[in-house]
């Protein structure tokens, strides 16, 4: 499966395999469109249904029926006429719908006529004082490296955050035999009386049972501290403690691994490189494309679906997916359009799949003190710049995300913004009293993975190519 | 930091990390091998020298760099192990030309 592709061009290109990419794919696939699905890691199944063809934990029953709901996507793609590449990075799309991929240190371009962006969400920075330290990792780490090899937390071991995955996570890791110490539990009070208006919407959902299914599991096994305000790890080159405060008690405790979590937002690098309109969402507090109701982003050809478009989990992006792909295929082969489900029929779908959503994104929106850090703590991790090294530079005039790159070289890391740039625009926001929308986000530009020169100046050529540059 | 459940049934492969033969599965990440190992596998930043270790271990957060066979700077947690691969654990800056 680690091949270039076979074709220079493609009606469909699906980018990432998560339920969105692989909805996309079997729905255009299934009109007999000519589709390519790319995906960056070793199988498909994106974050939600990681390493599913393959994970060594094999007893159905450890991480759930939500997590093999997706062998039946993964099989119908399979099934297709989709081209699917595995390890395929793609480092490049462009207004002409030209898509760079690099694939075992060789890159090519294809062209599609309609690209369905699927590349998922990230988890959202949670910039406290020693997150760096070697031993604090994400709830999405340690869930990843249970999906995919079976690893599970041995030494002492403290979750810390909020959400509904941190909560899955945790019964997760404890059916695997496990071992977590304590969940700190960040959610802030207050948010419980904001989120009851949404209460009803949620309840009839299909979160409610599980979530509280899910809760009286863990909360069995491991001590839970709720109402957390602060959070520090510490360590001297490693992590060795956590302190945290909660109903202005202040405790510290032995660990040697952190897992931390506050929500996932859209990974938009992609997309914003390709020239994609994104809006501030303030409800969601990350960069949201601004999207029609058939996904399509301001570029013509680009759709993006998944928790790309805004978060709204795995049931939602498998919808979206569909609703991309139909509309690529109502547009490039009408007749074929009718072989698939009427778009009204998904639409009704993803509102049921979008219930409860309100509810969630209230009560879990992150406190503001653990997304807008202070002093010493390093918010952009690659560079090493701290929240008071950028406030200085704000300071002596630094006016937004871009500008402060000349200042610091915030995001100008191998990371390229992910971990930092949530966190530099609220931070700037806040200080130049602006708002998010005001202050803007890193200009983002192709490559959006590093690439070699080398494997750049690789790339086939044409004359037209050379002739381009080649002087007289 | 991390260990095996016993659900895990995959067969050994064998890498050699900073010349040390290190026991991983078929399928694991780099990644995944070197925190399985309980070895130092601590890179130093380029920036300071600063311990990391890998966070994300989905590909955006660049924590996971290391050397594998030969070639610098590779994320680690997308890289599938294969039999008598070379890691080399980074410390400080990529040597020019690897």
């Amino acid at each position: 499966m680690n091949t270039t592709p076979r074709r220079d061009s493609y009606d469909v290109v699906v980018i990432g395999a998560g339920p969105a990419g692989l909805a996309a794919a079997a729905t255009a696939a299934e009109a007999g469109l000519s589709t390519l699905l790319l995906d960056e890691n070793a199988g498909p199944g994106g974050q939600v249904w990681r390493a599913i063809s393959s994970t060594p934990v094999t007893e159905r029953d450890r991480l759930g029926v939500d997590y093999w709901a997706g062998a039946d996507l993964v099989q119908a793609v399979r099934s297709s006429d989709a081209e699917i590449i595995q390890r395929a990075t793609v480092w490049s799309l462009d207004r002409n719908l030209e898509v760079g991929i690099s694939v075992g240190g060789v890159s090519a371009f294809v062209k599609a006529r309609r690209v369905i962006l699927a590349t998922g969400a990230l988890e959202r920075p949670f910039p406290i004082p020693g997150w760096t330290l070697p031993g604090v990792m994400t709830a999405g780490a340690a869930q990843t490296m249970l999906k995919s090899s079976a690893l599970v937390p041995d030494g002492p071991t403290v979750i810390a955050g909020q959400g509904p995955l941190l909560w899955l996570l945790a019964a997760q890791i404890l059916r695997l035999g496990g071992r977590i110490d304590r969940i700190l539990d960040t959610t802030e009070r207050r948010n419980y009386l904001a989120a009851l208006p949404h209460a009803f919407a949620f309840m009839t959902s299909p979160y409610f049972a599980k979530g509280l299914a899910l809760m009286k599991e863990v909360r069995a096994k491991v001590p839970v501290v709720t109402g957390v305000s602060e959070l520090a790890a510490a360590g001297d080159g490693q992590l060795a403690s956590v302190t945290y405060v909660s109903g202005g008690r202040r405790e510290t405790i032995p660990a040697e691994l952190l897992l931390l979590h506050q929500g996932v937002v859209p990974n938009v690098n992609l997309a914003m490189a390709a020239g994609v309109e994104h809006r501030w969402d303030d409800l969601q507090l990350c960069w949201s494309p601004v999207l029609d109701r058939d996904c399509k982003t301001s570029v013509e050809g680009i759709a993006i679906a998944g928790d790309g478009a805004g978060i709204g989990g795995a049931g939602a992006a498998i919808v979206r997916g569909r609703i991309a792909a139909r509309a690529a295929v109502e547009a490039l082969a009408p007749a074929a359009a009718a072989k698939l489900a009427p778009m009204s029929t998904f639409r009704a779908s993803l509102a049921q799949a979008e219930r409860g959503r309100s509810f969630l994104d209230t009560l879990f929106r992150p406190a503001r003190q653990f997304r807008i850090p202070s002093g010493g703590t390093i918010v952009c991790r690659c560079e090493e710049v701290s929240a008071k090294d950028i406030l200085d530079a704000v300071a002596i005039g630094a006016t937004g995300p871009n500008q402060l790159k000349a200042y610091r070289r915030t995001g100008m890391g191998p990371c390229q913004g992910r971990l930092c740039g949530l966190t530099v625009t609220e931070l700037m926001a806040q200080a130049r009293g602006k708002t998010p929308q005001e202050i803007g986000y890193y200009r983002l530009r192709a490559p959006v993975k590093p690439i070699t020169l080398a494997e750049l100046a690789a790339v086939p050529k044409t004359v037209a190519d050379i002739q381009a540059v080649v002087r007289g | 930091m991390f260990k095996r459940s016993d659900q895990d049934s995959r067969q050994s492969v064998h890498i050699v990390v900073d010349g040390t033969p290190v026991e991983a599965r078929e399928g694991d990440t780099v990644s995944a091998a070197l925190l399985a190992s309980g070895r130092d596998v601590r890179r130093g930043t380029a920036v300071s020298g600063a311990p990391r270790l890998p966070y994300c271990m989905m590909g955006v957060c660049f924590d996971c760099l290391v050397t594998i066979d030969g070639v610098g700077n590779r994320q680690g947690c997308l890289v599938p192990v294969a039999a008598g691969m070379q890691i080399e654990i980074q410390k400080g800056k990529r040597e020019i030309g690897r």
